[in-house]
């Protein structure tokens, strides 16, 4: 499985940490239900088989936080943006 | 027909032309008092205790493929209870002590080899660890063993003892612990919960769970609607995509794991064996060959098979631990889907949904809980109460903060 960084290019996975679901967003804990929001946020997830949209890192490499869809069916990778871009967590 | 070494002489002079199926295949009836969904080593085990235990016999385990083409039959086959938690001790015990009676009780040849399983340490303060798991294991009642250099070279002469990185400074040895025949576990319990007259329904798969007023109450399948008292969920690796199907979101996500078989080679590792500076672990099979593995890939994945960076980190460790793995030839790998919990331990519990109750989150330790997975989730579906030692597996741990983390890596299921 190979990840094209759009900073190294096209780089091996193991290059690269994992931190999981991209479309996480924190609660806000001045909300009355954060208490409930912030369990659901650590703790449970949608881990869907398709498309997903995950967080990498590249550690070994230019140390950029990367969004990155990938299919769980099939570890084939479409398109990879920078995580800045999409702004929140 | 009852399998002995009567029956196997009879069959041998009847040129083996009588021989039974090990189970029949039912139609599905139109509503069950209980509704297993998954076929695999904890489904039908839940099946075959809740019919030997309970005497709840009007009783279906739903499998969309075959039986054991899952995890049961995607394991290395490792059957241990050396747990350091208060949480996970008394129920792998528990585990432990059924596989020690379990093909008496199935009347089933499932190769129970109680061989030793050995953790080796590397370094000072990894024996401390060690020395505390111990510990803690024999205040419950698990026999644990520390072992010195010269005790491992006992075992294992072949170890590479003075590695430059990774000396081996002695191990953690449950002997107790060993390998069972994992297919074989997988029919035995389905041919004797079919004895007791549990429908196994191979082929059938679930594609909704109908929900009225809040309760479950029966199961849209690829071979109809099936009614259900209570439905049980044990489709580990697939949990959340079924438990999605009633409107649940788990705290799970799905990782492959890969495991390794090497050619057959003459008898060579005794027992169990475990690296402790690396995640490597390896046993050899009756027909000779070396079964191991190690990490999970690190990613979501519902593929059943893993990429290349895994298997070079595996073979490094092996390499690393007994170097002559290195001549030795790769036979196959495959990939596993393991439901990967957000503190590494599993879930026995009800649901949100009524009459509806999970078995998942296995992680990658699955296999050797399977006899106490299905004691104890029988034991909730047929009393509607957790049994005692699967009191720390509950639904609602994340979020009262009651988690049972065994290596204290918080909620990412890839470090677990």
């Amino acid at each position: 499985m190979r990840i094209p960084c759009p900073h190294c290019g096209l780089r091996g996975h193991e290059e690269f940490a994992y931190l999981g679901d991209a479309t996480l967003r924190r609660p806000d804990p001045a909300a009355p239900d954060a208490e409930r929001a912030f369990a659901e946020y650590a703790y449970r997830r949608d881990n869907p088989a398709g498309r997903h949209r995950e967080l990498w890192y590249h550690a070994q490499g230019c140390g950029t936080w990367l969004v990155v869809e990938r299919d769980t069916l099939t570890h084939e990778i479409g398109r990879v943006t920078e995580a800045r871009e999409q702004g929140g967590s | 027909m009852r399998y002995s070494i009567f029956s196997v002489l009879r069959q041998a002079l009847a040129g083996n032309r009588g021989w039974a199926p090990a189970w029949r295949e039912p139609e599905p009836k139109r509503h069950y008092d209980v509704v297993i969904v998954g076929g695999g080593g904890h489904g039908l085990a839940t099946a075959y205790y809740l019919a030997r235990v309970h005497g709840v016999r009007n009783v279906a385990v739903l499998e969309k493929n075959y039986v054991g083409s899952g995890n049961v039959g995607r394991n290395t086959t490792i059957i241990r209870s050396n747990y350091l938690l208060p949480g996970n001790i008394p129920f792998y015990e528990w585990s432990l002590k059924l596989w020690e009676g379990l093909e008496q009780e199935l009347n089933y040849n499932a190769m129970v080899s109680q061989r030793g399983v050995l953790n080796l340490f590397h370094t000072e303060a990894q024996r401390d660890l060690f020395v505390r798991r111990g510990n803690s294991m024999r205040m419950h009642g698990v026999d644990a063993e520390l072992l010195d250099v010269a005790g491992v070279r006992r075992i294992a002469p072949f170890l590479d003892f003075d590695n430059a990185r990774f000396p081996i400074r002695g191990g953690l040895l449950q002997a107790r612990g060993g390998t069972v025949r994992h297919d074989a576990v997988a029919w035995g319990y389905a041919r004797a919960a079919d004895r007791l007259g549990v429908d196994v329904i191979q082929q059938c798969e679930v594609t909704g769970i109908r929900v009225e007023a809040g309760a479950a109450v029966g199961l849209e399948t690829t071979r109809g609607y099936i009614g259900a008292g209570r439905i049980g969920l044990a489709c580990a690796g697939n949990s959340s995509r079924v438990a999605a199907l009633a409107g649940l979101r788990l705290p799970i996500e799905s990782h492959v794991l890969q495991a390794f078989v090497s050619e057959g080679l003459k008898p060579v590792i005794p027992g169990v064996i475990t690296f402790g500076a690396g995640h490597f672990y390896v046993s050899q099979s009756d027909k000779g060959g070396l079964v191991f593995g190690g990490d999970i890939d690190g990613y979501n994945s519902y593929a059943q098979r893993g990429n290349l960076p895994t298997v070079e980190d595996v073979c490094e460790g092996g390499m690393a631990l007994m170097p002559f793995l290195g001549r030795v030839r790769l036979l196959r790998s495959w990939g596993g889907i393991m439901d990967m919990s957000m503190d590494g331990s599993p879930i026995i519990d009800r649901t949100p949904v009524g009459r509806l109750y999970l078995n998942a989150g296995w992680c990658y330790g699955g296999f050797k809980a399977t006899p106490a997975s299905g004691w104890c989730f029988a034991h909730l579906l047929a009393r509607d109460e957790p049994h005692a030692v699967a009191r720390a597996y509950r639904l609602d741990r994340f979020a009262e903060g009651r988690l049972v983390d065994e290596k204290g890596q918080g909620p990412f299921p890839n470090r677990h």
